[in-house]
């Protein structure tokens, strides 16, 4: 066990903790956007809903909601240390600043991933909270048993300018963040080669571009449609 | 051509640094290491303590020069050295900003000069061949693939001058470290301590208190030997399942 413990405690395993989590967090965005795209459906709320229903009560999904919110946690805690611990030894910075050796989100990643945490905080703070708080109005469809109508509860939220653009400003902030990530993530756990890194390359920037894109069209929808 | 040149003055380790301004005047033929020499000739003639920098081959293999030219390590001009590096890069008037390299584990000696010797004690915890691999005959009827034999030639480059470690915001010796790891072990000649002399080399690069790889890559960037960070890679994959293959 001694062992475990130097590798993960070690420079590349710490960086190892990071890429891991970090592409648990980035499968993950893909099924909530795949679910969280039923909102756009005119039926009232009744297939979002249902999907909610489920989500929070199969087991098996129960459960990697659990993992989700420690890697969450994890991926935070470890980044801003990693952040804190290497501004400790860079030491004293340069006189003058050249910005064209890297980019600006790899210099940036503590920064973008701390404005996507206030943005989950918006988030589940209006949702997840409101959810797991019965603070939600029941609803039925077609004589079923009563749901939580958590439909009801984001269309009100997006009704709120304020809100939409925080959602606006956090899924920028996510973007940048992704369009280091992804690929970081893979370099980290060693996965290069000129062979197949470009495709990586490129598929992170895809995703780093359209899956903020497509979430950001749902408050957009909501807010617009009413 | 004039020359203002703004470089960081610091009398000793513990001593709090400052920027002083000099004035030189330089000729377009000149490396940018002879500027200094015509800087620090006037230095002494005015009775002035000397800029202290360190070169030593000024012809881009020794990796003895360290400062950071106007925010880049070696200088504007990609893949060469600071010795290498012409004052025809430059034009009457310039101002250059002179700084020693910034790294926590490269504390400054004095002026422009770093202590590197952190880098020599990597090396030592694994960056060498212990077992006998024959005379130069034996390295050539070993057969090796062009491509492969090109990538360890391109890791063995490194001269380990730390521009990587000065370049990355981290102050992380991960591009000097993986060089030094994979040019042995593209090699059969490398295979045989490869597993321990990764784990060793990386521990003892921690111990010296080197930041983390945040995959920034500036330190490719920077490198006067274009070392690729494809090696970073290599050392993470090789870190990692040598942690699960080894016999402790």
């Amino acid at each position: 066990m001694k062992w475990f413990i130097n590798f993960l405690t070690s420079s590349i395993g710490k960086k190892l903790v990071m890429s891991l989590t970090g592409l648990f967090l980035i499968t993950f965005l893909i099924t909530h956007l795949i679910g969280n795209l039923q909102l756009l459906y005119n039926d009232g709320g009744e297939s979002f809903n249902k999907y909610a229903k489920f989500m929070t009560s199969n087991p098996l999904i129960k459960m990697i909601s659990y993992g989700l919110y420690f890697f969450i946690i994890l991926h935070t805690v470890q980044g801003l240390m990693l952040w804190f611990v290497n501004k400790s030894k860079k030491g004293t910075t340069y006189a003058v600043k050249t910005k064209d050796n890297a980019t600006w989100a790899a210099n940036n990643m503590a920064l973008l991933g701390t404005l996507v945490l206030f943005f989950l905080f918006i988030h589940m703070g209006d949702f997840w909270l409101k959810m797991k708080m019965d603070k939600l109005d029941m609803v039925t469809y077609d004589g079923g048993e009563a749901i939580k109508d958590l439909y009801a509860r984001v269309n009100m939220a997006f009704k709120e300018l304020w809100i939409v653009i925080s959602y606006l400003i956090g899924l920028v902030a996510l973007g940048f963040h992704l369009s280091h990530g992804f690929s970081s993530a893979f370099q980290t756990l060693g996965l290069r080669h000129k062979k197949y890194t470009p495709l990586i390359n490129g598929l992170g920037l895809a995703y780093s571009i359209l899956v903020p894109l497509a979430f950001a069209i749902i408050p957009l929808y909501i807010y617009f449609k009413n | 051509m004039k020359l203002h040149l703004k470089i960081w003055r610091q009398k000793t380790s513990t001593a709090t640094g400052s920027y002083e301004t000099h004035t030189v005047e330089a000729d377009e033929h000149m490396s940018f290491l002879e500027m200094l020499d015509v800087l620090n000739e006037q230095l002494i003639s005015e009775k002035k303590d000397p800029v202290a920098f360190e070169h030593d081959c000024r012809e881009g293999i020794c990796g003895a020069c360290s400062m950071v030219i106007d925010g880049r390590p070696h200088g504007p001009q990609n893949g060469t050295t600071t010795c290498q590096l012409h004052m025809r890069a430059y034009k009457e008037n310039d101002t250059i900003t002179i700084e020693p390299f910034r790294v926590g584990a490269f504390p400054v000696v004095k002026d422009l000069v770093v202590e590197r010797s952190s880098f020599d004690r990597i090396i030592q915890a694994g960056g060498y061949v212990s077992v006998n691999t024959g005379q130069a005959q034996d390295a050539n009827a070993t057969p090796i693939e062009g491509g492969i034999a090109a990538e360890a030639f391109d890791a063995a480059t490194c001269i380990g001058c730390g521009a990587c470690a000065a370049a990355c915001p981290n102050g992380s010796a991960m591009l000097f470290t993986s060089a030094k790891v994979n040019h042995l072990a593209k090699l059969p000649q490398g295979q045989v301590e490869h597993k321990k002399r990764v784990q060793s080399m990386v521990a003892q690069m921690d111990k010296e208190g080197f930041g983390f790889c945040s995959n920034v890559k500036a330190c490719e960037v920077e490198c006067p030997k274009e070392i690729s960070t494809e090696n970073i890679a290599a050392l993470n994959r090789a870190y990692i399942s040598s942690m699960f293959t080894t016999s402790d």
